[in-house]
């Protein structure tokens, strides 16, 4: 039988019961498993053996465990047709799409609890689901659409796009690549685990000791976030490497795409924050089976301990959701402006600058915990300092518009929207980060407002308009325009109508996660939940217009509809399997518009239907580009083995 | 250069200046409406009033963040509405490229250098307005560093416990109510701990949140200057009930409060007796809420007052005005 998303459905069943019966074996005994009738033990062994099993069935251990046995390993091939989805493939390109089907998922079912939390939210004091679901609810969506976000676009377009935007033909390492997206979607399986195990109820943010007396639930949020964090580490080291060793001779540091720049930012993040995290989760897995004291201040540990943690991960994870959103936007404007991208050394300085001082402000979230009150003014300042690196992709963006020639492509609206909402996410993030102001409104609906408008408002809008953008070169079809542009509207109309309200109920008093309150914001919130609900129809449409555009309604995409000069656009449409024929040769940014003296991007060695360059031009050009680049020589050594060396 | 190639550049840069005059005065016009109206209209109404020294204090320094966001709000808002309408790409004319501009360094250096001040400005601005009013309001451990500068507080225990928040006077026995009362024209030191999960004690009206934490004294600092009722709520995720755990209280008069709290003080003197001897933090009983709890040994916990609670004819403590000086742990 071939390996398949059924064999791994089949492994993490077994793998799930296996762990349970040894958890039970070990741990039946213990006097708080007989006391309490909750075996944590068999719970949390059961889903790291089921994560396992899912592993080893969808296929990512049969090379590893080959080599370990000294057995040749059976080289994966390349698989053709739909199937090739439900499989671990080496191909980055399908790496990409699977991710893309993958955080939809995360993210339509983090929408639908969404919309339940904005059931119970209609009505002050009224409840559809009483105060244990609705906790439930708000943990789960919380924890899906944070767990989400992390890959949002590292994940489908990190790897679909950054081997073609630096002129590789794969990732550095491609079974990491399908490791990093099979263990991302387990984690999906895990947390959605936590539901028929009574939930968990302490939200994202998973507070101790809470988490240690929540229910076995919480089980599932901390080896869900082992499991995602591992694939954000896989996939983190394995972007920095590709980006680092990968790039095509020509393609100096100043000529890559600032989408690769963000890649690279965040990809840091990613490998960095993520470990911190992971240690945390550790420790409140041992505390929730085997006891021990970690996060429980009456044993001598302390509830600080997970604050600290949790927020030193959480707030780099923060700028995981950002950075790449500023990447597609400024990867898009130029494109749509007609015009080079405006200060693109400050723009690539901005995303690195956020990134490093976002390893320096965890604190601010703990400004009213009681936590060494005299670093408060050292948070404020780092905190207020990263809106500064922050604001060089508005000089950016404003540059690029300046005397331009913008198109109002479905991307380009949903490109502008990010400036709009960020705007309004940004200037309310001052206002937390002061610490008098934010007394009054830390821990209110104004922090859940001000989130959702930097993560929905800034990273989802930037996704959507990325699928827009790059769907054609993914999938050889346009996505319709007039649905597409239905669905900006919609989205963008009632994400503001959903989330702008919240600003308004947190300062008049309103406590986040909460099932009652005021009888007199009960309009405020009504307001609020019915948007909620358009906005998450808002989402039919653009499922429709997929299934539309690819499937009832097919129109083949041209190579490059949007004449962009980057270089993933200069390949065929399909893409090979190798995406080029030959390494090309990088010659220019891809933001050269209006230099008509300019030479094209890349040269791709003439077959390949990129506009020819003069006989002389290209071969002189590109001895000065690898002359220039150290990398040159042996980058071309190295990819030109291909996939299976 | 040619005289022609001078004079495109010429003609191009007056086409800049007048978008540059434009905006500009769009600017100005829009920021000269929006700050008066900031000031007069929108400050007075701006959580969360002005009962407190601390709610005064976040209410004035959120008119100040909204009188400095506003103008960039506008001009950023302002620069993009008019680019999207003036720069707009003709509809069905072939597609042509915009001038190459890759940067300018004049701009860039610019935007840098006022983004940068801003920031700054705000920096001292917050710090000033954290540290001179004493914390703000906000949570300061159990070693405030940021102290009132009266010599005399009204101490006043809350206590967070799944799913209530009860409070404990020690100034008058240690008795423990459900209800909020302060004294007003008076300095309040809340001591904010927790019997079991984190909770967070958020007197709206009064401009205080702070932390309740296991184990920990965690001292915010106001001062009421006005009578009038108060609303509080639990602002950290708790457990099941998080969403109900709300109480309410009132500012009175210094007489007022005296009267009720002497009251108060003999009518639950037995009642007060059975409760744990007043202490700054408690450990919970292996029970958990409702259970019980037991005094620690702490820096502010003295022996003394300890057996005079026990033993004295209505488990009476002496007056506990902390003078600063004892506070220092």
């Amino acid at each position: 039988m071939q390996q398949s998303v059924l064999t791994a459905l089949l492994g993490s069943a077994i793998g799930y019961l296996v762990g349970h019966w040894l958890g039970n074996l070990i741990a039946s005994g213990y006097p708080v498993v007989q006391s309490s009738g909750y075996n944590n033990v068999a719970i949390v062994l059961g889903l790291c053996f089921g994560v396992v099993g899912w592993m080893v069935g969808i296929g990512t251990m049969n090379y590893p465990l080959a080599k370990l046995v000294g057995r040749e390993p059976v080289p994966e091939s390349p698989t053709e047709g739909w199937t090739r989805f439900f499989k671990m493939t080496l191909d980055h390109k399908v790496v990409g799409m699977q991710y893309i089907v993958g955080v939809l998922m995360f993210f339509f079912t983090g929408g639908l609890f969404a919309m339940a939390i904005r059931t119970e939210l209609l009505s002050p004091t009224t409840h559809y689901w009483g105060p244990d679901t609705y906790l439930q609810l708000v943990s789960e969506h919380g924890t899906i659409m944070m767990m989400m976000a992390t890959s949002l676009v590292v994940g489908p377009f990190g790897n679909f796009l950054v081997p073609l935007m630096i002129g590789s033909r794969k990732m550095a390492f491609p079974r990491v690549e399908a490791a990093s997206f099979w263990i991302f979607m387990s984690g999906f399986l895990v947390i959605l685990a936590a539901l028929p195990l009574g939930g968990f109820n302490t939200g994202w943010t998973g507070y101790a000791p809470l988490q240690t007396e929540a229910k076995q639930g919480m089980d599932c949020y901390l080896v869900g976030f082992a499991v995602i964090g591992t694939g954000m580490i896989l996939n983190g080291f394995n972007q920095i490497v590709t980006i680092v060793n990968y790039r095509a001779p020509g393609m100096r540091w100043t000529r890559l795409p600032i989408f690769v720049w963000s890649m690279l930012a965040t990809s840091f993040l990613l490998t960095l924050a993520t470990p911190v995290f992971f240690g945390a989760v550790y420790f409140g897995a041992l505390d929730r089976t085997v006891q021990t004291a970690f996060f429980v201040d009456a044993h001598g540990g302390s509830s600080f301990l997970w604050e600290n943690l949790f927020w030193f991960f959480g707030h780099p994870e923060v700028y995981i959701m950002a950075l790449p959103g500023f990447g597609i936007v400024a990867e898009m404007l130029p494109v749509f402006t007609r015009k080079p991208l405006f200060a693109y050394k400050v723009g690539a300085a901005g995303m690195f600058g956020v990134a490093l001082l976002s390893f320096f402000v965890w604190q601010h979230h703990l400004f009213q915990s009681g936590i060494n009150p005299d670093m408060r003014p050292l948070f404020m300042l780092t905190t207020e300092l990263i809106s500064i690196p922050t604001g060089f992709i508005y000089l950016v963006g404003m540059g690029t518009l300046w005397k331009a020639r913008i198109r109002y492509t479905v991307p380009m609206l949903f490109c502008l929207a990010l400036y709009f909402n960020f705007l309004i996410g940004g200037v309310t993030g001052v206002y937390l980060s002061d610490v008098p102001v934010n007394v009054t409104v830390h821990g209110s609906f104004f922090v859940m407002a001000h989130f959702h408008y930097t993560i929905m408002g800034g990273l989802v809008f930037a996704f959507f308009g990325g699928v827009y953008y790059w769907m054609p070169k993914m999938t050889g079809h346009m996505l319709n325009d007039r649905l597409g542009k239905i669905h900006f509207w919609f989205m963008f109309v009632f994400f503001n109508f959903t989330f702008f309200p919240l600003f308004i109920v947190g300062l008049l008093g309103m406590p986040r996660r909460v099932f009652e309150y005021a009888p007199r914001l009960a309009h405020l919130n009504d307001f609020s939940s019915i948007s909620s609900f358009v906005l998450g129809a808002s989402f039919l449409i653009f499922v429709a217009n997929f299934v539309w555009s690819i499937w009832i309604d097919p129109k083949p995409a041209p190579q490059n509809p949007w004449d962009s000069k980057g270089l993933e656009w200069q390949v065929p449409t399909p893409i090979p399997y190798d995406n080029f024929k030959r390494i090309p040769i990088v010659l220019a940014d891809p933001y050269h518009y209006g230099e008509p003296d300019a030479l094209p991007v890349a040269d791709l060695g003439g077959e390949l239907g990129l506009a020819s360059v003069g006989a002389a031009g290209p071969s002189a050009a590109a001895g000065a580009g690898t002359s220039r680049t150290g990398a040159g020589d042996g980058q071309s050594r190295i990819v030109g083995g291909g996939p299976d060396e | 250069m040619t005289s022609e190639e001078t004079a495109d550049r010429i003609e191009r840069r007056r086409e800049g200046l007048s978008h540059w005059k434009w905006l500009t005065g769009v600017w100005l016009i829009l920021t000269a409406i929006i700050e008066p109206v900031i000031y007069f209209l929108i400050w007075p109404h701006l959580p969360p009033g002005n009962m407190t020294s601390s709610a005064r204090g976040a209410q004035f320094d959120m008119m100040v963040l909204t009188m400095i966001a506003a103008p960039v709000m506008v001009a950023v808002l302002a620069y993009f509405a008019y680019a999207l309408i003036v720069f707009r790409h003709p509809k069905g004319r072939p597609l042509v490229d915009g001038p190459p501009l890759r940067g300018n360094l004049r701009v860039q250096t610019a935007w840098i250098t006022i983004t940068s001040a801003i920031v700054m400005g705000a920096f001292v601005f917050g710090t000033y307005e954290l540290i001179v009013p004493a914390g703000a309001g906000g949570a300061e451990g159990p070693s405030p560093i940021w102290t009132p500068a009266s010599h005399t507080e009204l101490p006043v225990q809350v206590i967070g416990q799944q799913w209530i928040w009860t409070y404990r006077y020690p100034t008058f026995g240690g008795f423990e109510t459900t209800q909020l009362m302060l004294p007003n024209n008076t300095e309040i030191a809340f001591h904010v701990t927790s019997l079991d999960v984190i909770h967070s004690f958020w007197a709206y009206q009064l401009g205080v949140k702070a932390d309740a934490n296991p184990g920990v004294d965690d001292v915010a600092f106001t001062q009421t200057n006005q009578l009038g009722r108060i609303t509080v709520r639990c602002s950290e995720l708790c457990g099941i009930w998080h969403g109900a755990m709300y109480g309410y209280g009132e500012v009175v008069s210094p007489s007022a409060f005296e009267t009720w709290a002497k009251a108060m003080e003999r009518r639950l003197a037995p009642a007060t007796r059975l409760l744990p001897p007043f202490a700054w933090t408690y450990t919970p009983s292996a029970n958990g809420a409702g259970g019980g709890y037991y005094p620690q040994t702490d820096p502010y916990y003295d022996k003394t007052l300890y057996d005079q609670g026990r033993s004295g004819p209505e488990g009476n403590l002496p007056a506990l005005r902390v003078e600063k000086s004892q506070r220092v742990g």
